[in-house]
């Protein structure tokens, strides 16, 4: 069902756990359906994403996507992560099974979550 | 050595899935493949040697199940059998009415067929179950209309592994003059199955279950019952199931029935000692694990866990990347979105629903199995939860207490 990056990185996920410096916590998805993603990050001054990592609740595409989706993000800015994209997360595991591209979308959603968390509550406060 | 055996840790625990031909059974399928190859329907030798052997199956068959081998129809399995009695008994007694009764935790081989039956105009009525997957009496004799065609409610479910009271709600039924049909499919070869003592009318089961062949199985329907055919064709099963006849397949599933119901005590006391002592392991040393089902009235092979924090699917995958073979109630490993239909009728929340897994045993396993199976669920638990945001939710939640 998934191919071999997919499970190398679900087996063996980058950036996983709470991020205990964080000024940006995004939350997406709900236990009943089965998928919750947790993004935290460090931001510095420059909008640079200087550390990322997750926690989440779910399937195995789940977990990878969230892998692969810190690891993209991390030492890029603020703006380059919103560029993120669900179909350049799902390209990057070099594929999904199709019932399982909504994960993605998930990861996509953790990401602005997130800055929007930085954006509202972190950096308003610390203009 | 048979298949189901460790071999570079493997193990297999999903049993309920399918099992491994047993080696006495495919020795006695093999000829039927290549010399006795005959069409059964063939007026030459060829085919009378295979309908001799059709003939002889049945026959042990009807005596293991003490009914009259023209009481005997085969099927390609348990889809078929359930597909059959449905909708044979739906269009058979249309005149009389168009009332089904059946259960909330059915295969979706049932569920799937009174879908369709409601769609064409049909009324069916789900019996709930309790918070162990019982169905009680008392909600069927309350369900039973005038218009009433039908009962069928598994003798035992394939996810929790509840064995249902059958035999009582059969005689509520018959009280009511209502047919009533038992999907038996997980309950054949594990448990007794008496026909006679269940009293039911028709019944299901499939071969591959208890260590025969996949494509086979049967559908027992008492005499004087006649509900609409589903396959037609040739004259096969006294023109009631058309379809050349599977011979190697009958010749395998009366071989493995013969074993299953010879050798039942010794398979069910060895393979019940293997699922207690894993749940007892898996509840003792895994905190926060529900056990899904009725602890009395179970198959001895299933053993069912909600592990809180953690869904179904990731925590299975682990498992198979350690060689471990099981099968989840969630719905990332069937296609859907919803969480197993018979966990969320028996009360369970979503999230945990999504968080269960299922392990069957089998008559190869071994205790070194079990506590290989028990470390690595351990090792994976942890694993999980430690990245799971409920489960730090959680912790949070204690801390702040």
């Amino acid at each position: 069902m998934y191919n071999d990056r997919v499970i190398k990185e679900f087996s063996n996920p980058q950036n996983a756990g709470e991020l205990k410096d964080a000024n940006a916590v995004g939350q997406v998805g709900n236990a009943a359906c089965g998928d919750i993603m947790k993004i935290f990050m460090k931001i510095n001054d420059d909008n640079v994403i200087e550390d990322v990592s997750f926690q989440t609740f779910g399937c195995a595409a789940a977990i990878a996507t969230s892998s692969v989706a810190t690891s993209m993000i991390k030492g890029k800015t603020v703006e380059e992560a919103l560029k993120l994209t669900n179909a350049q997360v799902v390209e990057e595991l070099g594929g999904l099974p199709a019932q399982k591209l909504h994960c993605s979308v998930l990861a996509e959603e953790a990401i602005k979550a997130a800055v929007h968390d930085y954006l509202t509550n972190y950096k308003a406060q610390n203009k | 050595m048979n298949t189901g055996a460790i071999q570079n840790k493997r193990v297999y625990l999903d049993h309920s899935a399918t099992t491994p031909v047993d080696d006495a059974v495919l020795h006695e399928m093999l000829p039927y493949f290549t010399q006795k190859f005959g069409n059964a329907n063939s007026v030459h030798a060829f085919g009378n040697e295979s309908a001799l052997a059709v003939d002889t199956s049945r026959r042990k068959i009807a005596r293991i199940l003490d009914v009259k081998p023209t009481e005997i129809y085969f099927t390609s399995g348990g889809t078929e059998g359930d597909n059959w009695a449905l909708k044979g008994v739906a269009e058979a007694k249309k005149e009389k009415g168009k009332h089904i009764i059946t259960s909330c935790i059915e295969h979706a081989a049932m569920m799937s067929s009174c879908k369709q039956l409601a769609a064409k105009g049909y009324e069916i009525t789900y019996l709930p179950v309790n918070s162990r997957g019982l169905v009680s009496p008392a909600d069927l004799e309350k369900a039973i209309r005038p218009d009433t065609i039908l009962v069928s409610v598994m003798l035992a479910n394939n996810e929790v592994g509840t064995v249902q009271p059958v035999r009582e709600l059969c005689e509520i039924a018959h009280r009511n003059g209502v047919l009533f049909h038992t999907d038996a499919v997980q309950a054949m070869g594990s448990i007794p199955v008496s026909v006679k003592e269940l009293g039911v009318d028709m019944l299901t089961f499939s071969a591959h279950k208890f260590y025969g062949p996949k494509g086979i199985g049967v559908l027992y329907i008492k005499s004087g019952i006649k509900p609409e055919k589903l396959i037609i064709g040739g004259h096969q099963e006294r023109t009631m199931r058309g379809g050349t006849t599977n011979v190697p397949a009958v010749v395998g599933m009366a071989k493995a029935l013969e074993l299953a119901v010879n050798n039942l005590q010794k398979n069910y006391d060895y393979v019940k000692n293997l699922r207690d002592t894993f749940v007892e392991r898996v509840e003792k040393s895994v905190p926060y694990v529900l056990y899904n089902g009725d602890r009395e009235s179970r198959l001895p092979q299933n053993a069912n866990f909600s592990f809180e924090f953690i869904e179904g699917e990731s925590l299975l995958l682990n498992l198979d990347l350690n060689g471990i073979a099981c099968s989840s109630g969630s719905a990332c490993s069937s296609g859907s979105l919803e969480p197993s239909h018979v966990l969320l009728a028996m009360g369970l929340k979503h999230e945990t629903a999504h968080g269960s897994i299922r392990f069957t045993f089998g008559k190869y396993n071994t205790m070194q199995d079990v506590e290989y199976t028990v470390e690595k669920i351990i090792e994976t638990v942890n694993k999980l939860r430690a990245i799971s945001p409920l489960f730090a939710e959680f912790k949070g939640e204690i801390k702040n207490v």
